[in-house]
């Protein structure tokens, strides 16, 4: 697999280039804001001026924009984001510890979202024009434009409130001494509605991507060979134009993951999920920029992570993928 | 006329139009049928809808009126998704133009910079933008089209590719029109079709992070909106569901009437690419 790592090492030459724009586009950004760490140190402990000259001085903001970038980026090549003011811990070691969370919430999701959208985008495609082509294609299209909060509220009304059927939010049950599978069983069942509201916003993407490259392979003169060798429909459905149409879906899971990520961000919140996204709202109510900063660039290398994790298996999937196409 | 015919034989394309008409004149008429602060009190809180036919769809915590702050709301919906999809879309065709049009060193910086916006989740730029410059209707609207402009510009990029090899741009070289004016007056207007076809699900996605960004508590303080409604709602889910029910189903419909209308604006004027 030379071309595969042909591919892979210019992705990442690429990778770092983007990597140092979004750490320094967001460190100006942040810079921006009003006030600093200690403003919100001060304004949570209290404390006079001599104290707030002492902290500046401590934690380098009495230095220029210049020289903290500079400091930042130093930093960061030894894997240091700083300390949190509101955590009093490094916030890599609070990131970390929230990360988790919001992957199993990421990746649930996905895998419902492309599992069952592009199962039923098979189902409409076989099909195409058909009463249940056009209700699905119609249905997608309703359950695209709703918002995930208000989908994650509804849930919470009819399978929490009224049925009382699943936890109303949180991650697992507080104080429980669970350990092993009965505690992962515990984790499960308290994701199975932030999963959801996550997974059934997307699911339409996946359906409508599939359904529209079935019917662009329909056309192809390889199903008309397939037809006129004498294969069963349903050979042709899932071997040849199912399969065609499936690698599009593939690309699209990368692009998708930054979209993933930031509606995650709303859905821990309204279930209560202490997540990365959670993680992000804590820091945005207590102005704790350095922490928001190394949220944002967390996030991004888990989307150039994913990115390039999803070029990888593209190459392994399509013969026809050569390094030549790989910077488009 | 045919294309009008067209129009009007799919039947989900009227649908939407005739929603989005219905949400515009609802946007519209709020100040006259629900003049004065739809936030101010208007009766005894947490009335449930359909009791009292002079605030038919009841009160919330507060004792507001939740038909006239669903009109006002509608205003902000419309106006933040319209005004933020506008600036996606202006700047998105302008950086798309320029990196395609002159290519090099240029084109290589534009694209890193589109990729950099692409690899931050756009809902957490969105939130960290609100956080330092402060909720106002303006600011949200920016850090909406932050997160949003990266899609047109790199269809305008693509598109300009293919438009400045062609004769006229050539002919407008050899007359000696300055290359900004060549990029502007001549590619750019050719190249926006298919970037204009991408308006309806920018404006969709735009009201849906407006949204969640007021549900956040994020958006305009001073404004009425359906996010704000719904978090407003959320904290008497158990004895009000319908507090947050009702701006939510108005969201869902405004959402699926602009991709129903621009669906079949889209189709019937066939400049669709390749796009599902």
């Amino acid at each position: 697999m030379t071309r595969a790592l042909v591919l892979l090492r210019r992705r990442l030459i690429g990778s770092i280039f983007v990597l140092l724009i979004v750490v320094i586009g967001t460190f100006l950004l942040l810079e921006a804001a009003p006030g600093d760490a200690v403003d919100a140190y001060i304004v949570s402990t209290g404390g006079d001026a001599g104290m707030i000259e002492l902290l500046r001085h401590r934690w380098g903001l009495d230095q220029s924009e210049l020289t903290r970038l500079a400091n930042y980026l130093w930093a960061l090549l030894h894997l240091d984001l700083g300390q949190s003011v509101t955590f009093s811990r490094p916030i890599r070691d609070v990131i970390l510890e929230r990360l988790p969370t919001t992957l199993i919430l990421m990746v649930s999701a996905t895998a419902l979202s492309f599992g069952l959208g592009s199962a039923l985008g098979i189902y409409a495609g076989a099909r195409p024009g058909s009463f249940r082509d056009r209700f699905l294609s119609v249905a997608s299209l309703a359950l695209y434009a709703v918002p995930g909060f208000w989908l994650g509220l509804v849930l919470i009304v009819i399978f929490a409130v009224d049925l009382r059927w699943l936890p109303i939010g949180g991650i697992e049950t507080l104080a429980s001494d669970r350990t092993g599978l009965d505690r992962a069983a515990d984790i499960a069942i308290h994701l199975v509605l932030p999963v959801s509201a996550l997974g059934f916003i997307y699911l339409a993407l996946y359906l409508r991507m599939m359904r529209a490259g079935m019917a662009e392979a329909w056309r192809q003169d390889f199903v008309l060979a397939a037809r006129a060798r004498g294969l069963s429909r349903r050979r042709i459905v899932l071997a040849h134009v199912a399969r065609n149409a499936l690698l599009p879906l593939v690309t699209m899971l990368g692009l998708q993951s930054a979209q993933m990520l930031g509606g995650s961000v709303v859905i821990e919140s309204v279930f209560a999920v202490p997540g990365l996204g959670r993680l992000a709202q804590e820091a945005v109510a207590a102005r704790d920029t350095p922490l928001l900063l190394g949220i944002i660039l967390t996030s991004a290398v888990l989307v150039i992570l994913i990115n390039l994790l999803v070029d990888i298996a593209y190459a392994f999937l399509d013969p026809r993928v050569g390094a030549s196409e790989a910077g488009a | 006329m045919s294309r009008l015919r067209r129009f009007l034989r799919t039947p989900e394309a009227v649908a939407g139009t005739l929603l989005l008409a219905v949400l515009f004149a609802m946007a519209l008429s709020a100040s006259l049928l629900f003049p004065g602060d739809p936030q101010a009190i208007a009766g005894p809180a947490l009335l449930p809808p359909f009791q009292d036919w002079s605030l038919p769809l009841g009160t919330d915590r507060l004792g507001r009126d939740v038909l006239a702050e669903l009109f006002h709301g509608a205003r902000t919906s419309l106006a933040v998704g319209l005004a933020a999809a506008a600036a996606a879309l202006v700047v998105g065709a302008i950086v798309g133009t320029l990196a395609g049009f002159a290519g090099g060193l240029v084109d290589e910086v534009l694209m890193r910079i589109a990729d950099a916006f692409q690899t931050v989740p756009g809902f957490l730029l969105a939130l960290a933008f609100v956080s330092v410059v402060g909720p106002s209707l303006g600011v949200v609207v920016v850090a909406i089209a932050l997160g949003t402009w990266t899609g047109p510009a790199r269809i305008a990029r693509a598109e300009v590719l293919s438009i400045r090899e062609r004769d006229y741009v050539a002919g407008a070289r050899v007359i000696g029109m300055h290359p900004m004016e060549i990029a502007f007056r001549e590619v750019l207007p050719n190249a926006l079709p298919p970037v204009l076809a991408m308006s309806s699900v920018i404006v969709a996605a735009a009201i849906l992070t407006e949204a969640a960004l007021s549900f956040l508590g994020l958006g305009d303080p001073n404004r009425v909106t359906w996010g704000g409604m719904i978090a407003e709602g959320r904290t008497v889910l158990r004895t009000a569901p319908f507090l947050s029910i009702v701006p939510g189903i108005a969201l869902v419909l405004t959402v699926l009437s602009v991709y129903l209308a621009g669906e079949g604006i889209v189709e019937t004027t066939a400049v669709r690419r390749g796009l599902s």
